[in-house]
């Protein structure tokens, strides 16, 4: 987030896009539906009617994968109405023009055409979120898992930059990130481009002070990005081995049929988890490791402030800390430089290669967190960012085009499947909480009433639902808030795993994976007996002797 | 800024200030239902009534703007008076079952009576047994210990958004209800919990937290391990094991809410599913269990063999968006050093 989490109850209009809030970012829901309390206007497009487009004043229900088109029509409205912030653009940003010459043709007529909102509205949302000082854009994965997410991304900058709303309290562009560490994990270079800190990984100079802090000559190849991996494992094009730490791509990858594939394929796999994960079921060696509760240790959240993990319990059996688990595989290899005695010890060599973590010690963070960047120990850390200027110098406007999602429906796959999470459920672990599987215990595939009619569905049935890639069956929860021929299910459920059905066509640039659409037909499964089998089987059984 | 006296105790103020904000910084503990300094006023309740010298009405503490020149007492005669009024006609119809009670020890009925010396009340019961609502694995509904602060109601309302809950009926037939006065369930409710956190007696019960004395729990202050938000609350300990979450007054990012996840995932961490013991799978597909050095050996000669052979790059690794920093910083060091490769990364994009 280039904002605070905290600025959102100020905000005047909320531009909330693909973000199902309420039930993936709940506390950020809930101060979202505080502003709109207090007055604000939320824009919520979503073609989905989610809790967050009832407390909207603009709800934009957009065909599926259609955003480009749509921010496109967008910018193109504040050109013409020559709302566009010119003070801005002349100071900050570079290549207006081009943005300008492409969305040309994104006529408000053209626009509707392409993403089924209508004219009238578009003109509404363009001139509040063009006009209104205080307006922040939020995004979520609704932006980002499709073929074109990056351009998507780039495009929501696009908005921002041509109506100044960067760099301000309240107003900025706020992705807000799913996981409670994705931001650290990306920060701490879990990332095969760049070392700590988002230096590049195949700059000689950035290299060889690695190599004198290393103390040892680093391979210099580009890495490879998990579908990647996954692809190289699967054509037997030159991964061996996988270590797999804290995840479960069986479960959580697109196309899990494909990941399985690469998985059985390796020489060794080792994973490192707290319980026996679907992915784990096809390691060599798995080992267990310690939850969040049993460990101290630091999280960056989704507006980069670093907070403390703090260890309240001893794990269970055996379990160690994922660190000492590496650290120990690391020296067994021989390598040098493990020795680390706390993972305060860690912290510190984290600062020590990071100038934005630099000013962050444990101690000042016992209370409340820092945002970084935070590059001095006097430093009160950042609250928004790209304020007076961007890192980079100019803004740059990147004109993006709109383009087809790579999956369409088609007479043989009739039907829209669009996945994410839901509020009871957190990927896969939640499912070992009794409590929170007690109140949502099984996957509940959302269709709309026009489908279920026509396909003589009611509350209690049971559907297969078939893609290109696999088939599953679920359970069914009828409702108004889709369109016909539109469908929802979430990754929760090893008993009904989506990710069978998922596309693996990827974004080129992030190969982030197109998980909000694929065609799929469904049938009814009439017995509830075979039904049952059906989502027994659709996972491994594993035993484990004594 | 306006001058005044409490307790006799002269004092300056801003303006915008009430009385009860006023007492709190000078450390005078006024007693108070309703008042919760995240919600709107309510008034209702009327336990932290003050006397203002010259005013010949008590006034609500939580309420009432301060003025210049108020000389105001807390715990005069006819303040003790009037709370111990509320107090016996509030436990004229309470269970008086606090021996068995969830909340003691943290219920401010219970610290009030104690404090003004209510132990009976001189009034008959004459309000109707509620039936409990236990229909939901997360919470449980009393209304029998319900006493009507409308806490709960507001905090749906104005923090969670939801509106699941309000007010119904009138005089001693009020009580509070979901629409239609309806079990609490996921149409209706979406189990934040955040009622729970705001109850000041027995009437919402967190289950997790049942069966277990406030004094004998152990607080950790942590982060949470779910969503990208980075709500902080603090684990609950009892003898080694963590048993419930309770919210961290003044969170930076969260306050005092929580959601469903947050507030009730902790039986994940004793899952009987967690992994004890290092596994190594044998020819037959099955797992055994091995030891650590084992384990360790079996890992690193297996790498370095395939390092040997195919050199680094035939090695890759997936760090995790649910580990800590350390963890991923270390992670991705061993693939680059002890690896030799930079096949490394995670799954913020898929």
């Amino acid at each position: 987030m280039t904002n605070s989490i905290n600025e959102i109850q100020h905000n005047d209009v909320l531009f909330i896009i693909g973000s199902n809030t309420t039930e993936a970012h709940p506390i950020i829901g809930n101060k979202m539906k505080q502003a709109a309390r207090k007055g604000a206007t939320l824009i919520v497009i979503d073609p989905r009617k989610t809790e967050i487009a009832d407390f909207a004043t603009h709800w934009l229900p957009l065909k599926s994968g259609t955003d480009a088109a749509l921010i496109n029509g967008l910018m193109h409205i504040i050109i013409k109405e020559d709302l566009h912030d010119k003070k801005f653009i002349e100071e900050r940003c570079a290549d207006f023009e081009e943005v300008a010459e492409v969305v040309e043709k994104y006529t408000p007529e053209y626009t509707s055409e392409i993403t089924e909102i209508p004219v009238e509205t578009l003109y509404e949302v363009a001139r509040i979120y063009a006009t209104t000082d205080k307006a922040g854009i939020f995004y979520t994965l609704g932006i980002t898992e499709h073929t074109t997410g990056t351009a998507n991304v780039m495009n929501l900058a696009n908005l921002a930059m041509l109506t100044g709303h960067l760099g301000k309290e309240c107003s900025g562009v706020n992705p807000l990130r799913g996981q409670n560490n994705v931001q650290g994990a990306c920060d701490m270079a879990a990332l095969p481009n760049y070392f700590p800190g988002y230096q590049q990984a195949y700059d000689p100079t950035v290299v060889e002070e690695y190599e004198k802090r290393w103390g040892v000559k680093l391979n210099t190849n580009p890495g490879l990005r998990i579908p990647e991996m996954l692809d190289s494992a699967a054509d037997d094009a030159g991964i061996k081995a996988m270590i797999v730490m804290g995840e479960d791509p069986v479960l959580t990858d697109p196309d899990a049929n494909h990941v399985k594939k690469a998985l059985n394929n390796l020489d060794f796999l080792v994973t490192q988890n707290i319980i026996m994960s679907e992915t784990s079921k096809y390691a060599d060696v798995v080992l267990p490791a310690t939850c969040y509760a049993e460990k101290d240790g630091t999280f960056t959240n989704t507006e980069r402030r670093v907070q403390r993990v703090r260890k309240a319990v001893d794990p269970p059996g055996e379990a160690r800390l994922d660190w000492e688990i590496l650290c120990d595989i690391a020296k067994a290899m021989g390598a040098p430089g493990f020795d680390y005695e706390s993972a305060e010890d860690i912290f510190n060599e984290i600062r020590e290669c990071m100038p934005t973590y630099r000013g962050i010690t444990y101690e000042r963070i016992d209370k409340d967190g820092l945002q970084w960047p935070c590059p001095t120990l006097d430093h009160p850390g950042t609250k928004f960012l790209h304020e007076g200027k961007f890192p980079i110098g100019r803004g740059l406007m990147i004109p993006v085009e709109y383009e087809e999602p790579a999956e369409l429906c088609c007479d043989e796959y009739p039907i829209l499947l669009t996945t994410g999470r839901m509020l009871y459920h957190y990927n896969v672990m939640t499912r070992e909480s009794d409590a929170l599987d007690g109140l949502r215990p099984h996957e509940l595939a959302e269709i709309s009433p026009e489908d279920a009619k026509k396909y003589g569905l009611d509350e209690d049935s049971f559907i297969r639902v078939t893609s290109r890639r696999g088939s599953i069956v679920t359970r069914i929860k009828i409702t108004d808030r889709l369109k016909e021929g539109l469908m929802f299910m979430t990754f929760h459920y090893k008993e009904s795993p989506v990710n069978d059905l998922t596309n693996s066509e990827f974004d080129p640039i992030t190969k982030t994976a197109e998980y909000k659409i694929s065609a799929v037909n469904i049938e009814k499964v009439e017995s509830e007996e075979e039904a049952l089998k059906a989502m027994d089987e659709s996972y491994l059984h594993v035993e484990i002797a004594e | 800024m306006v001058n005044l006296r409490i307790n006799g105790i002269d004092v300056q103020a801003s303006e915008d200030s009430t009385i009860l904000e006023v007492a709190n910084n000078m450390g005078i503990d006024i007693p108070t239902f309703c008042y919760s300094k995240v919600l709107t006023n309510f008034s209702g309740c009327r336990i932290c009534v003050v006397e203002i010298k010259g005013s010949p009405r008590l006034m609500a503490a939580c309420s009432t703007p301060v003025q210049e020149g108020m000389d105001i007492l807390t715990e005069s005669e006819k303040v003790v008076k009037v709370r111990k009024d509320l107090l016996e006609l509030i436990w004229a119809n309470h269970p008086s079952d606090c021996l068995t009670c969830e909340k003691v020890g943290t219920c401010k009925l219970q610290e009030y009576c104690y404090r003004y010396g209510v132990s009976m009340s001189p009034y008959k019961k004459n309000k109707e047994d509620y039936e409990l609502d236990t229909s939901n694995p997360v919470m449980i509904r009393n209304q029998n210990k319900c006493i009507l602060c409308g806490k709960c109601v507001k905090v749906c309302k104005e923090v969670q958004g939801t509106t699941a809950i309000d007010f119904i009926g009138r005089g001693i037939e009020s009580k509070i209800a979901t629409g239609f006065d309806l079990d609490l369930n996921k149409e209706n409710c979406r189990f934040c919990g955040q009622c729970i956190s705001e109850c000041p007696t027995g009437a919402i019960l967190n289950r997790q937290l049942m069966g277990v004395r406030p004094w004998e729990v152990k607080k950790v202050t942590t982060t949470c391990p779910f969503c990208g938000t980075g709500c902080n609350f603090d684990l609950n300990v009892k003898d080694g094991k963590v048993i419930g979450v309770t919210p961290h007054e003044d969170s930076i990012v969260n306050g005092k809410a929580m959601c469903v996840k947050g507030r009730f995932h902790i039986d994940m961490i004793n899952s009987d599913e967690r992994l004890k013991y290092p596994l190594i799978k044998e020819a037959d597909g099955k797992f055994r269990r091995a030891s650590w050095q084992e384990a360790i050996n079996l890992i690193a000669s297996k790498l370095s063999e395939i390092k040997e052979k195919y050199g680094g790059d035939a090695i890759a690794g997936l760090s995790s968006a649910r580990c800590v920093n350390e963890d991923n910083f270390v992670f991705q060091k061993m693939m680059r050093v002890a690896m030799g490769t930079n096949n490394v990364d995670h799954c913020a994009r898929t």
